[in-house]
């Protein structure tokens, strides 16, 4: 990190409070209105009728269709390469390979600059050079999909294969420890861990492994894409749309405002969707062929150039002292990952944040593997790094003849235990107080095998949850206020289904006083004021934040426009508050003007006001994290091994809830992912020739109907007095915790512990 | 070639590989069909085939010509939505929506099996003349429905709230 970033860091830690963003708590944050209320999606009734149009759905005149042919082998050089063929087949508009593909630069490398948003950063179709298996070696365009998909099949490559590392036992023996982990130091030391776990009472050592996954959004990564001279439209499925704008304005050589990103619908996301090569030679064909194009990765595809969750192993050692608290915590690892790439699976952070020890060891290391570059899926890093950490916690708990919501209490921090900072808002013990409570834990036998019903074995596991509080620099929203007492807002954001235009909607109503039908979000185009990323589970913090700079200068603007004839003469924005469709003074109610008579009088159509969030201190001066308990039950066969989850619950302590439906949602949504992690998610990579074996949803096996129980949500509702609206970003963390407690109650049924993901039944055999 | 979908006749010149979810995507451009894998794994691609669900991704469209074919534009009417759409709604069946089309096709064939007295894997008796509309049947017999987005409770929820009545044996 950059020594003017750290100076910063202290300056901002040692300010006080209430000169920062959230330094004084958002008067919504406590309001009961329409923040929280359950509204159902805005976008609702397009969704459930088929009318809700996706990036592959938009057409244009002159569309031709994609394909794309990829490298069978992990590294070495294309050899030989015949097109003729394809050329000469019905409908061919265009064969495209290294050899013809316009001069491209490398899309720069994400957090490289602002809005990069490269994965890996490396060329993409410029030289004959194969760097992974998968990578697309040619692509073809043709009238119909059929007849692109015909054409490919009859291109002929041929390749001068050199020795790759596909092997992550080989690529281990050469880790490295990279420079940092998403900005974070790459190793922490507190104290000597070594020693203190040596000395200590009571102890577990323990190696955990997790696999690959894949994000597997049901809707394939798709653009539509056309050029108009240097004017470049892409209509996407992506999480951001100004940074695909700022890369491919790199990419091709055009300025910003010459690229224009639509993206209204993402059919899932999961941090799957961002720029991948796919846009990148759709839009270079589009341009060598003067024909607008249609890209629709096959399922296979998305698995050979749309990366992944990484594979990881992790050590984690704890000491305890016979009073139940820590006297050391170690979590250290390897991460596999290509030389360049962004997305080292971060799965040291919750070690970084959770639990006081006296002594605390981190430290990631990643490596340099030939492979398809890693992007962030659901909770990089969270997600693996709590189930390593999790089964730990609860093996240390039974060695010391603990309860394991005991333990956790006993080793509860104070202040951040890493970076010392205070927590912003923490309240875990009260949500596994609240979840045990009602899961009824104190049904648990903690003996493993004590409970069975016929055939199976029955079991309860919980673990923790935790997952950062993010918001992200730089976006701006825009209010149009109309002289009918409407308002439209606008941000370039994102909705893969989290309920973006809803919460947002019901937030500005509340903010500006107006019912909730006058009140419009509009999002998803880079013609908008620009937005953040759909990431970190930050965006409706980002928007929010974004949200509350416009209505002050709204207020402002409105005083200002109001003039000596209304009731709010003379009055200062603090002096007044937004109310039942304009404002009025704070403490005297009488004092009030309509939004439609102050516009009306100043002889307006309307007000429109444009600011920039404010930079985000407060996640610098204060450790901000979301937390959870997750409980789950399963029923393990004795005779087969099959393990079906019977009951789950999670308690979440993720500040604010919004809406309190598309919210149970989100989260139930994360734990079923979760369940996948744990029971049936892997990505099968062959590490002789670095090839993904099990490219479809047939093999890959996501959570089905059958697989997943009605799942119970709860929360804290108690606002974070430093976030905007007292809310965090929920996205990513349903997903933590689930693997460890999932593991943990397969334990309390079998009395087996399986320290490698996925918990399949062989395994229990 | 000639299809009949949601009552309507289509004309259309076809490629004899083009799937009957291409022809609608692609050709006729009832996009509300949608494509999550092109090989029968997720059943995005759900329509009615005379009132029985088929995955349309892995038909081919000349042997669909004079089927009644119903795509999820052709579940309600142009002024109100189905039931079952309302409940999706209201239950939040979806996230992203993605899956959602194929979703409610695929339980309106579903009921219509329970109906005719069709088994699944978990039916007790699978002679049985009233089958039980449980949450069980529902989730066995949806799970060719994948939904990333883990909306499976909202779903089940809103299927079992649309049919029960209908379906009370
Ligand atoms: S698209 Fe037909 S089953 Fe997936
Ligand atoms: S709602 Fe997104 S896949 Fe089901």
């Amino acid at each position: 990190m950059s020594i003017i970033m750290d100076v910063m860091k202290t300056a901002v830690r040692l300010a006080p409070g209430s000169w920062l963003p959230g330094g004084t708590p958002d008067p919504l944050m406590n309001k009961h209105g329409l923040i929280g209320k359950p509204a159902s999606r805005i976008d609702g009734p397009l969704k459930v009728q088929g009318k809700a149009r996706f990036a592959a759905e938009v057409s244009l005149p002159g569309l031709v269709y994609a394909s794309l042919l990829y490298s069978t082998i992990a590294r070495g050089r294309i050899a030989t390469l015949e097109t003729a063929e394809a050329e000469a087949a019905p409908g061919v508009a265009l064969v495209m390979t290294y050899r013809n593909a316009p001069r491209m630069a490398p899309p720069p490398l994400m957090m490289s600059a602002p809005k990069a948003a490269g994965a890996s950063g490396l060329p993409i179709m410029q030289d004959a050079e194969i760097r992974w298996n998968g990578q697309p070696v040619a692509l073809v365009l043709a009238q119909t999909q059929e007849q692109a998909d015909h054409a490919v099949s009859l291109i002929r490559v041929t390749y001068a294969v050199a020795p790759a590392v596909t092997s992550f036992d080989a690529a281990k023996a050469k880790a490295r420890t990279p420079e940092n982990i998403l900005g974070e130091p790459s190793s922490i030391e507190i104290g000597d861990a070594e020693k203190a776990l040596k000395d200590a009472a009571f102890k577990v050592d323990l190696i955990y492994r997790t696999p690959r996954h894949n994000h597997n959004a049901i809707e394939l990564h798709a653009a539509t894409v056309a050029w108009n001279g240097d004017q470049l439209t892409v209509h996407d499925a992506t999480q951001m749309v100004n940074g695909t704008a700022w890369t491919l304005a790199q990419v091709f050589g055009v300025k910003e405002e010459q690229v224009r990103v639509l993206s209204p619908y993402v059919g899932g996301g999961f941090g799957g969707k961002g720029l991948g090569d796919h846009q990148i030679l759709a839009i270079a064909a589009s341009r060598l062929s003067g024909r607008p194009v249609r890209i629709l990765l096959s399922r296979e595809g998305v698995y050979r150039v749309v990366g992944g969750r990484t594979t990881t192993e992790q050590r984690v050692a704890l000491g305890a002292k016979p009073d139940g608290t820590l006297a050391a915590l170690i979590h250290t690892g390897v991460a596999a990952t290509p030389t360049r790439n962004v997305c080292p699976e971060q799965f040291s952070f919750p070690a970084r944040h959770l639990y006081a020890a006296n002594a605390i060891k981190v430290a990631q290391q990643v490596t340099d593997m030939d492979m398809l570059a890693n992007i962030f899926m659901r909770a990089p890093g969270e997600s693996v790094g709590t189930y390593a950490l999790e089964c730990a916690i609860d093996e240390l708990a039974e060695a010391m003849q603990l309860d394991p919501i005991e333990l956790r209490r006993r080793i509860e921090p104070e202040k951040d235990p890493t970076s010392g900072t205070p927590f912003s808002s923490r309240h875990l013990v009260e949500a596994y107080r609240h979840g045990a409570e009602r899961f009824g834990w104190d049904r648990r036998d903690p003996t493993p095998r004590s409970r069975r019903e016929g055939e199976w074995l029955i079991g309860m596991g919980c673990a923790t949850a935790t997952y950062p509080y993010y918001r992200m620099p730089g976006g701006a929203a825009r209010i149009r206020l109309t002289a009918d007492g409407r308002a439209i807002v606008q941000m370039a954001s994102h909705e893969m289904g989290m309920g973006t235009a809803t919460v947002q909607a019901q937030h500005a109503a509340e903010r500006l006083g107006l019912e909730y039908e006058k009140v419009s979000f509009e999002y998803g185009d880079t013609s908008l004021p620009s937005g953040t990323l759909a990431g970190g589970s930050s965006q409706t913090a980002s928007i929010a934040a974004a949200i509350i700079a416009v209505s002050e200068v709204l207020t402002k603007e409105l005083l200002k426009l109001a003039g000596n004839d209304s009731p709010l003469a003379g009055l200062k924005p603090d002096e007044v508050e937004a109310r039942d469709g304009g404002l009025c003074h704070v403490d005297e109610p009488g004092r009030f003007e309509s939004y439609v008579s102050i516009l009306k009088r100043a002889h307006r159509d309307e007000l429109v006001c444009e600011a920039e969030a404010p930079q985000p201190f407060e996640m610098w001066k204060y450790s901000m994290h979301s937390y959870g308990a997750q409980f789950c039950e399963v029923r393990v066969n004795a005779v087969t091994g099959e393990i079906r989850v019977s009951r789950f619950l999670g308690s979440f302590d993720c500040g604010r809830i919004l809406n309190a439906k598309t919210a149970t949602s989100q989260f139930k949504g994360g734990i079923i992912m979760g369940l996948g992690l744990a029971l049936s998610e892997e990505t099968l990579f062959d590490e002789r020739s670095g090839r993904i074996m099990n490219p479809s949803l047939a093999e890959y096996h996501v959570p089905v109907h059958m697989d997943v129980p009605a799942i119970e949500v709860i929360w804290t509702d108690i606002p974070d007095p430093h976030s905007p609206l007292g809310a965090h970003g929920i996205g990513e963390i349903g997903i933590t915790g689930v693997g460890a407690a999932v593991a943990n109650a397969v334990y309390n049924a079998t009395g087996k512990r399986i320290r490698e993901l996925p918990i399949t039944l062989d395994k229990l055999l | 070639m000639n299809f009949t979908i949601n009552e309507h006749s289509y004309e259309a010149e076809l490629d004899n590989r083009t799937s009957l979810l291409d022809l609608l995507r692609n050709h006729l451009g009832f996009t509300g069909t949608k494509k999550g894998c092109d090989q029968g794994a997720c059943g995005a691609c759900t329509v009615l085939v005379d009132g029985e669900r088929i995955n349309s991704c892995l038909a081919l469209a000349v042997q669909y010509q004079g089927r009644a074919i119903t795509t999820i534009e052709g579940v309600g009417t142009a002024g109100e939505m189905h039931a079952l759409q309302r409940a999706f709604v209201e239950h939040d069946g979806f996230q992203c929506g993605y899956c959602t089309p194929g979703q409610i096709c695929s339980a309106i064939g579903m009921a219509d099996e329970i109906k005719r007295g069709v088994p699944s894997a978990v039916t007790e008796h699978v002679a049985a003349h009233n089958i039980d509309f449980s949450n069980e049947e529902i989730r066995e017999r949806m799970s060719g429905n994948l939904c990333r987005c883990g909306a499976y409770n909202g779903i089940v929820e809103a299927v079992r709230e649309t049919f029960a009545e209908e379906l009370a044996s």
